[in-house]
């Protein structure tokens, strides 16, 4: 038998998928649903006056009008602490429907429960909201004057300020500066699948059904909003149609479900509407960043200083870490890191692929391309120049680094050395060609909690793996299916994958690309045990042929356990259990993590380089090419770790090019659809190749994977914006770069 | 969604009256437009007939070498019509361009003309807006209006007419056959939309009722020789942010038939009259293309998120002139 680690099996889960048998979060179909709709805010400041709800009340099929003078109050908001840590993870500080306060447009106001969703809907239009509104922030232009340093961002675990070095005192000595304002646009996410909760009571015990990145992160959050203990919550999460964090964090809608549900004894649905998902799960906030580097004549950095400014909510103070990789990349002595943020009429913004990796890259990677030719330098030579050999901050080593073959690989296949490197001068008819690259790279970041799985075997040697972990998309299912069958040791056909239920074995939620790493720690230790607990058995039996032998020389392929070097001698797990008469066997799996302070820096590192098209008399930019080359650690499954490379990518393409959500004068977003929020169509998409350099990391967890949920998007923009300049030779410091920018 | 009563008719003359007879009620041919209305609130019909069994949806080639189009042709069995690919290449690629392969095949050619704006002040049904809601103002002057009107704009309305069809036939001077009660008439394609001046809710010369029983395109030589170009920010499934549509005949070097209307930029399907004036009879040159170009833009009212339009429409309609002086003469 051969490994099933690596191969590029199809999704266990596509065809439940493609052919609709699979049913989302907001398909559940149970008896006596409702549906409940959420009244918004349209003003972004101010206070309710009046919910006058007559006419909502008596509509046909309406069962409840709930709001802040009728919502039942529950219990507390949990503090914000990323579902990476396993326990309760709130989105914001804030629930709302508790006072009559408007902080932000979109906030949710009232909630109309009908038999149907048309009826709920229209009944969520007669609902009439009268506010008083107040003078209100939502840009970073606006809110400029009233910048603070934060003291920590990040829900506290990144500080505001961090500084390394004396970096003014090298600025002034150095040979040569760049140094610029960039300027991203906020984003929203947009899976496919818009949030959604199906809340069912049976007397004090809920169910919840809901589109999360963690169940337990939805378990933990609405046990402690609804004060209902934890052990009398199941959240069910079978498939979820995609998410990039905005299911990352628990927002109030689950919550609100439930108390809905409560309210008219009744199962209910809460879906939320496109328009809706742009104010109620966060999003990548608008910001600011001013880079400065500076740098001897040969290209090494002697300094770096990093700023950023960026709106946050008034109950919390976030912003995606977008110094961080930045930082982290290159070699430099000098450093200074600050955060800046303006308290703002937004909700918290939140993880969004990438959070920070993504904003700060581009900045990090266009202001080197713009220093390589300040230096006269191929753009590659300089990244060379100013190789980490050890991560920057701490000065530890790092856990594995292939990104000197990535960079290598990467150039080959873009035939880097072939391109004509002045900027402007290549055509094609009304076209302009460039090229341009960038470094890649996401953190590895353990969750905070031993991660659990449980492995079981049935006397007809078939086997079961179980784990709470919830697949949103990135083919995680299938990849556990193939860690746990190697694991036992049986044929991929044997083994089922049994996820998205609090009930199962605890894991924290799959997000920041740690779910692959963190899932199959506990399911490759659950299977390993079990295989062991059952040679151990074998060994112990005087009717087993492997009785007496040594364990450490039994191996298992097959299902069935024999001797190294004696192939001949053995027996297949149902053998040993059908002749003891066990129905089943079955072992527990426990991978402790190691700790954030592990003295080893961990990155999943990447290349990433872009040919596009420009036509500047008409403003079009299209890109023609991608190649990225990853060290994503050790590959569980071909296909699907290429896909989420890919679909990275893509989105890295479509932060460059596409994506921005524009806040209104009124202080909306205005453009809260996907008719006005563009995200790339297939004809947009390039050719995308994709490769991996597979490096052995033995610290980040025992199969080594450390994740390709996302750097697939580092450094593509810059990647783009460097081609742009190499085919037009215009630098663009905005995101997204647009027909207005390239006329 | 608002809540709303269906019926279906097999009939012209059932559906007509059927609508007529009632103010609330509506014609459903596709839905693509029109279910999306409901949804969004922005229209309040409450009764939808139903008109996809209506016998008018054929493709048919007239004596003159004229092409008559059934209101209810569906937009991909229009633009891949043999005849129109040959004849009116620009009426093809103007539909194909539009919309995803997916609504081309619902989307009916009555329905197009008939489609509402994409102003997203207009599909709020809680935004002020003069066209949705006569006399409350317009969300766009002052809020966010990139993709808004240039041309054709007055103070209560700057909303950008989206169709792309709707182009392509203004340029190729096609009429609009409309049957009522009181029997059938024809309208021009320039004169079927019509400015908001200060009408905005206005935009088109009908009354409750009267039904696009087909779309004519008379016989245009130069239209063998003909593009259009959508200049938009995603390669596909997107609205223009400018567009031409192009028929160009060039004699020794010299403009002889020019069709030219300009989709994304104004507040109806655009034909460009400055610019083809002072391009007949002129040398099918860069310059003169740019001279008519700036000629057309001339009066131009830009808003401050959309300025660069009219700069880019310029050059659309720059690149369009070029490639067709290119291609004829090749040919
Ligand atoms: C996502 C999206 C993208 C789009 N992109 C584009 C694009 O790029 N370019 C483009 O040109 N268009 C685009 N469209 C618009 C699309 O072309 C129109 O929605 C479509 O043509 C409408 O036709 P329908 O048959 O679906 O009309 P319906 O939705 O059925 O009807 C639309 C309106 O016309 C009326 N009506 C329908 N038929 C008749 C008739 N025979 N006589 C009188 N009144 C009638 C209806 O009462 C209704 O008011 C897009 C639409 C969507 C939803
Ligand atoms: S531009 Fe026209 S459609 Fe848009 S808000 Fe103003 S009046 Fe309404």
């Amino acid at each position: 038998m051969t490994a099933a680690i690596g191969r590029p099996l199809d999704r266990v889960d596509g065809r439940a998928k493609v052919t609709g048998a699979g049913r989302y979060s907001a398909e559940i179909a149970l008896p006596g649903l409702a549906h409940a709709v959420l009244v918004t805010s349209r003003v972004p400041s101010g206070r309710v006056e009046l919910i006058d709800t007559y006419d909502a009340e008596r509509a046909e099929g309406v069962l409840a009008v709930l709001h802040h003078l009728n919502l039942p109050k529950g219990g507390s908001v949990p503090p914000l602490l990323p579902s990476l840590f396993g326990g309760p993870a709130s989105g914001q500080t804030f629930f709302p429907m508790q006072d009559e306060v408007i902080h932000y447009a979109g906030q949710h106001l009232a909630m109309v429960v009908a038999e149907t969703l048309d009826q709920a809907e229209h009944a969520a239009r007669l609902v009439r909201v009268t506010c008083r509104e107040t003078a209100s922030v939502t840009t970073v232009e606006q809110g400029r004057d009233r910048a603070y340093e934060a003291e920590k961002i990040f829900a506290g675990f990144i500080p505001g300020r961090v500084a390394r070095g004396d970096v003014a005192a090298a600025l002034d000595r150095a040979q040569v500066t760049v140094e610029n304002t960039y300027h991203c646009a906020a984003n929203h996410h947009n899976p496919i699948e818009c949030s959604a909760t199906t809340a069912v009571w049976e007397g004090d015990r809920l169910t919840l059904y809901d589109a999360t990145q963690g169940p337990n992160a939805t378990l933990h959050t609405v046990a402690e909003l609804l004060n209902v203990m934890p052990s009398h919550i199941r959240v069910v999460t079978d498939h979820v149609g995609g998410s990039f964090g905005c299911k990352a964090m628990i927002w109030d809608h689950p919550a609100l479900a439930a108390l809905a549900a409560r309210a008219v004894h009744r199962p209910v649905r809460l879906a939320l509407s496109r328009e809706q998902m742009f104010s109620s799960v966060g999003h990548r906030e608008e910001q600011e960043q001013h880079l400065t580097l500076g740098a001897d004549r040969d290209g090494r950095l002697t300094a770096i200083r990093h700023h950023k400014l960026s709106p946050t909510s008034h109950f919390d103070d976030w912003a995606e870490p977008s110094l961080g990789v930045a930082s982290q990349m290159y070699a430099c002595p000098n450093y200074e890191g600050v955060y800046r943020l303006i308290k703002a009429n937004t909700m918290t913004p939140t993880f969004t692929r990438c959070p920070g990796e993504a904003s700060g890259m581009f900045v990090m990677e266009t202001a080197m391309d713009e220093l390589a030719a300040k230096l006269d330098l191929d753009p590659l030579e300089l990244r060379l120049r100013n190789y980490a050999e050890n991560e920057p901050m701490s000065g530890h080593p790092w856990s594995s680094k292939g990104l000197r073959d990535c960079y290598r690989r990467g150039a080959e296949l873009a035939r880097w050395s072939e391109r004509d490197p002045r900027p402007g001068v290549t055509r094609d008819g009304n076209w302009l060609l460039g090229w341009g690259m960038a470094s890649s790279g996401y953190p590895v970041t353990p969750p905070g909690n031993p991660q659990r799985a449980r492995a079981r075997i049935f006397a007809d040697g078939s086997a079961v793996v179980q784990s709470s972990f919830s697949d949103i998309g990135t083919g995680s299912a299938t990849a556990m299916t193939q860690v746990a069958a190697d694991g036992l040791g049986v044929p991929l056909e044997r083994m089922r994958v049994q996820y998205g239920d609090s009930d199962l074995p605890n894991t924290a939620a799959a997000v920041g690309s740690a779910g692959a790493g963190m899932v199959s720690a506990a399911v490759h230790i659950a299977a390993t045990a079990l295989r062991d607990q059952l040679i151990a058995q074998a060994v112990a039996d005087e009717h087993s042929p492997l009785h007496g032998a040594d364990p450490a020389q039994v191996v298992v392929s097959d299902g069935r356990m024999a001797l190294r070097d004696r192939p001949d001698t053995g027996e297949t797990y149902a053998e040993l259990l059908q002749r003891a008469m066990m129905a089943d066997a079955e072992a527990l799996g426990t991978w402790i993590p190691p700790g954030l302070d592990t003295p080893y820096g961990t990155m999943t590192f990447g290349a990433q380089f872009a040919q596009v098209a420009v036509d500047p008399e008409l403003g079009l930019c299209r890109v023609r090419q991608l190649i990225g080359v990853f060290d994503p650690g050790r590959v569980l499954n071909r296909k699907t770790a290429h896909s989420q490379l890919m679909g990275g990518m893509l989105w890295g393409m479509s932060h460059a090019l596409l994506e921005g959500t524009i806040m209104g004068p009124d202080g909306r977003w205005a453009n809260a659809s996907l008719g006005e929020y563009l995200v790339p169509v297939n004809a947009d998409a390039p050719d995308v190749v994709i490769e991996t350099i597979e490096t052995v990391d033995t610290v980040v967890n025992p199969l080594g994977v450390k994740g390709v949920g996302e750097v697939g998007m580092v450094g593509t923009a810059a990647a783009i914006a460097n081609a742009i300049w190499h085919a037009t030779g215009r630098r663009h410091h905005r995101l997204p770069i647009t027909v207005e920018d390239l006329l | 969604m608002r809540p709303v009563s269906y019926s279906r008719v097999s009939d012209v003359a059932t559906a007509i009256a059927t609508v007529a007879a009632d103010p609330t009620s509506a014609y459903l041919a596709g839905g693509t437009t029109k279910i999306d209305m409901l949804r969004i609130y922005a229209e309040p019909s409450q009764r939808l007939v139903d008109i996809n069994s209506l016998p008018i949806d054929h493709i048919e080639v007239q004596p003159d070498g004229a092409v008559r189009i059934g209101g209810l042709a569906r937009m991909n069995d229009v633009a891949l019509a043999p005849v129109v690919v040959d004849r009116f290449p620009v009426l093809s690629e103007a539909l194909l361009l539009g919309a995803s392969a997916q609504l081309r095949n619902m989307a009916s050619m009555g329905g197009n003309m008939m489609q509402r704006v994409r102003c997203s002040y207009f599909r709020d049904a809680e935004a002020r807006c003069n066209k949705r809601e006569p006399g409350t103002g317009c969300g766009a002057i002052g809020g966010v209006n990139r993709g808004h009107a240039v041309l054709g704009t007055s103070p209560h309305c700057i909303a950008t007419h989206p169709s792309d069809a709707a182009v392509a036939l203004v340029a190729l001077d096609a009429m609009i056959h409309v049957q009522n009660a009181a029997g059938h008439h024809a309208i021009a394609a320039d004169d079927f939309f019509l400015l908001p001046g200060d009408t905005p809710e206005r935009e088109h010369p009908l009354n409750h009722g009267d039904l696009i029983t087909a779309i004519e395109v008379p016989p245009l030589a130069a239209a063998r020789n003909s593009l259009y170009l959508k200049v938009r920010d995603r390669e596909s499934y997107e609205f223009a942010l400018a567009s031409a549509a192009c028929a160009l005949t060039v004699e020794d070097g010299t403009v002889a038939e020019v069709r030219l209307a300009l989709g994304g930029v104004a507040t109806k399907p655009w034909r460009a009259r400055a610019a083809e004036h002072l391009l007949r009879g002129a040398p099918a040159t860069r310059e003169t293309f740019a001279r008519a170009a700036a000629a057309e833009l001339a009066g131009a009212v830009p808003q401050p998120m959309n300025a660069f339009k009219v700069e880019l429409a310029q050059r659309t309609i720059i690149r369009a002139l070029e490639t067709l002086t290119a291609r004829g003469a090749v040919s």
